[in-house]
């Protein structure tokens, strides 16, 4: 396998991961806000808390990392770009 | 003006001019609200925050005016991650984000929260799919992206109908919006106060394109920022939740289901007003049954891929000097949207409560029609139709369901109803004004831009030199702001459903060509035209059948129509796609390439 074809599989499944995970706090919780809603979260119903904070929450921490992850995989295989002189 | 827009001293100088900027803003502030106090009236206030800050805008847009097609198109390809992200954040928030959603939030409570969980969640799809790949590819615009990737004049031509149906519709929203917030500052005609917006409008884009839009949004994105969190941390204290409401507010929730039922929400109102509603949804409680659930993740969906499929929004990610730093800036872009967003329920549920709380001066509930009659809030939005009071069982006291607003003016009113001083909802007017005229920049310059450059230059006329198409940019710009002005001055629908169409249209033309083309090499010119034109004309013929009274298949209404329009896209393109030869050897070379973030942008512009 050349390291091209390596570096692009690494990728997708990184973002297989971080789709995977989007998924989740995406729809799959929301789906249940009605049974997770008795649950108390700090004062807040927790089906109303994760679709007012808790999701949006996850989705920016995510990214954040997705974007460090990603440059480790560039830099690994030698495909990052040079920086900037 | 000798400052330079582009290169390392300019960057490193940018915290600084923006350190400035907001200080004179907060000093500007500071001084309406001294001058408050000294008896300055509220219509001058409102009249001098709105003038002050378009008088700003249009001052970055002089001053970083531009000649040069890569400034033009791509602001230099220069604009750090962090100030990139302030920029998108205000292109992407509009007036529906500002104005309209917490007004959805106070008036049906959780299912438009469904809103906020897509607006933020779309960045996903745009970070993992979409953004790091279209800046390697270098192009100017989205259509640009798939006329190149796939090849063909008609390729090409399909991309610019999908972006201009998209960004026309969301464009009308903006100046919609800008209408009701200038007509209601300069208290002049909704009419006359949607051609004022679009003047401001065009003053920040036209002169210098992409870059004079990029560094005017980053001001924009502090006003609205600001106007939009004061308010709530000030309502929060006066309630005494503390000054963090964000992390504080969950009692506030707790006290409006406890209020609930003893106020009687949930009864229906026996009178109706044209165009305003009362309260009859239970604030924190999610609808039981398969049906809700389904409403809610579709909703959520169609505006999280609607948001990776805006030409405008994705064209932001192409100005970033590295594809590194274009991954970085989806991130920053998201954590500045996150901070209205997850502010914008609290805002929704502290104004609530302040219309609820019996313990609250600000209550109205209970208390006797002529007294509320009597507020000058009351009587101010009443005036121009936005809040009506009926009192139907002629008891003599307000009841939740005799008390008639129309939602979007939840967000522009809450200071005065909470009795906040005026001065803070001239700020509000400000920030309203600057999310929306943000917005409207953003998606002129896209449609103008994919005129001039993919329309113009690209098919009509390939040798047209730079200043002819620059000039043609700004000539289109005049014509489609004042198509835009003129459709958005007959008011046919309202801002967030007009916003909510946009991000269907533009889901159902070109997430599947947008998503593909990097994900599979497979993918050719006959199956992305395919995928372009049955998605459009699908979405497009659903919303028309549901508007014209067809039942909608699954709950599917006219707010969730990309969903039919979407995987129609993704089945045309893909059996069209296995149906036509594969696409030639340099096609698949160009997709490998565009997979690697390190070599040359694969488009080279002259």
């Amino acid at each position: 396998m050349s390291a091209d074809t390596e570096h692009w599989h690494k990728t997708r499944n990184l973002t297989i991961t971080h789709l995977v995970v989007w998924f989740v706090f995406a729809f799959l919780i929301h789906w249940f806000a009605h049974d997770i809603n008795n649950i108390r979260f700090l004062g807040w119903p927790l089906g109303y808390y994760m679709a007012a904070q808790g999701s949006l929450a996850v989705f920016v921490i995510q990214l954040f990392l997705f974007s460090r992850q990603q440059h480790a995989i560039d830099v690994k295989y030698g495909v990052h770009e040079e920086d900037e002189v | 003006m000798a400052l330079q827009f582009e290169g390392k001293s300019f960057t490193q100088s940018l915290p600084k001019i923006y350190a400035i900027y907001t200080g004179g803003f907060l000093a500007f502030f500071a001084l309406m609200a001294v001058l408050e106090q000294f008896g300055m009236s509220a219509r001058a206030i409102g009249l001098s925050f709105v003038a002050f800050t378009i008088g700003i805008y249009a001052f970055i847009g002089v001053i970083s005016r531009t000649a040069a097609a890569d400034a033009y198109y791509l602001a230099g390809r220069s604009v750090p991650p962090v100030f990139n992200g302030m920029a998108t954040a205000a292109d992407w928030m509009s007036g529906a984000s500002f104005v309209a959603m917490a007004g959805g939030i106070f008036m049906s409570g959780y299912p438009y929260l469904a809103f906020v969980v897509g607006w933020t969640g779309g960045y996903i799809l745009v970070a993992t799919l979409m953004a790091p790949y279209l800046r390697k590819f270098g192009c100017y615009t989205v259509p640009d992206f798939i006329g190149t990737r796939y090849g063909g004049k008609l390729t090409r031509f399909c991309a610019i109908v999908v972006l201009m149906v998209a960004s026309f519709t969301y464009v009308t929203a903006q100046i919609t919006a800008t209408g009701t917030i200038a007509a209601r500052a300069f208290l002049i005609p909704y009419e006359w106060a949607c051609w004022l917006g679009l003047v401001g409008i065009l003053v920040c884009s036209m002169l210098g394109g992409m870059r004079a839009v990029t560094w005017t949004q980053v001001a924009q994105y502090i006003v609205l920022i600001v106007a939009y969190i004061l308010p709530i941390v000030w309502m929060s204290g006066a309630q005494g939740f503390g000054w963090l409401p964000q992390f504080q507010y969950g009692p506030a929730i707790e006290r409006i289901q406890e209020l609930e039922p003893l106020l009687g929400v949930g009864t229906a109102p026996v009178d109706t007003v044209a165009g305003l509603s009362a309260l009859t949804t239970l604030h924190a409680s999610p609808a039981d049954g398969a049906l809700a659930a389904w409403q809610f993740v579709t909703l959520a969906f169609c505006m999280m891929v609607g948001t990776a499929s805006l030409p405008h929004i994705l064209m932001r990610y192409f100005t970033t000097p590295s594809v590194k730093a274009a991954r970085s800036s989806v991130a920053w872009s998201l954590f500045f949207i996150f901070l209205l967003y997850f502010s914008a329920p609290a805002l929704a549920t502290l104004s609530k409560l302040s219309l609820f709380d019996p313990n609250l001066a600000s209550s109205i509930f209970g208390k006797a029609i002529a007294d509320v009659e009597a507020l000058s809030w009351v009587r101010n939005w009443g005036e121009i139709g936005l809040v009506a009071i009926r009192d139907s069982n002629g008891d003599g006291l307000l009841q939740v369901n005799e008390f008639f607003l129309n939602p979007d003016i939840i967000v522009l009113a809450t200071p005065e109803f909470a009795g906040l001083p005026y001065v803070i909802s001239g700020l509000v007017a400000a920030g309203g004004l600057a999310a929306a005229l943000s917005t409207a920049d953003g998606l002129l310059l896209a449609m103008a831009n994919t005129l001039s450059h993919d329309l113009y230059y690209k098919i009509i006329d390939p040798k047209a030199e730079t200043r002819k198409r620059l000039l043609t940019a700004r000539v289109l710009l005049l014509v489609i702001g004042a198509a835009g002005a003129a459709v958005a001055s007959m008011r046919l629908e309202g801002i967030l459903g007009a916003v909510a169409w946009a991000f269907c249209f533009a889901m159902s033309g070109l997430f599947a060509p947008l998503v593909l083309g990097v994900w599979w090499k497979r993918a050719n010119r006959p199956g992305a035209v395919a995928g372009m034109v049955v998605g459009l004309v699908c979405g497009w013929g659903y919303l028309l059948a549901v508007r014209n009274g067809m039942t909608p298949w699954l709950g599917l209404d006219h707010l969730r129509f990309g969903v039919v329009g979407v995987v129609a896209s993704f089945i045309a393109m893909v059996t069209v796609s296995l149906l036509t030869p594969a696409p030639d050897e340099e096609t698949q070379r160009m997709v490998d390439a565009v997979r690697v973030p390190r070599g040359e942008s694969l488009v080279s512009h002259h």
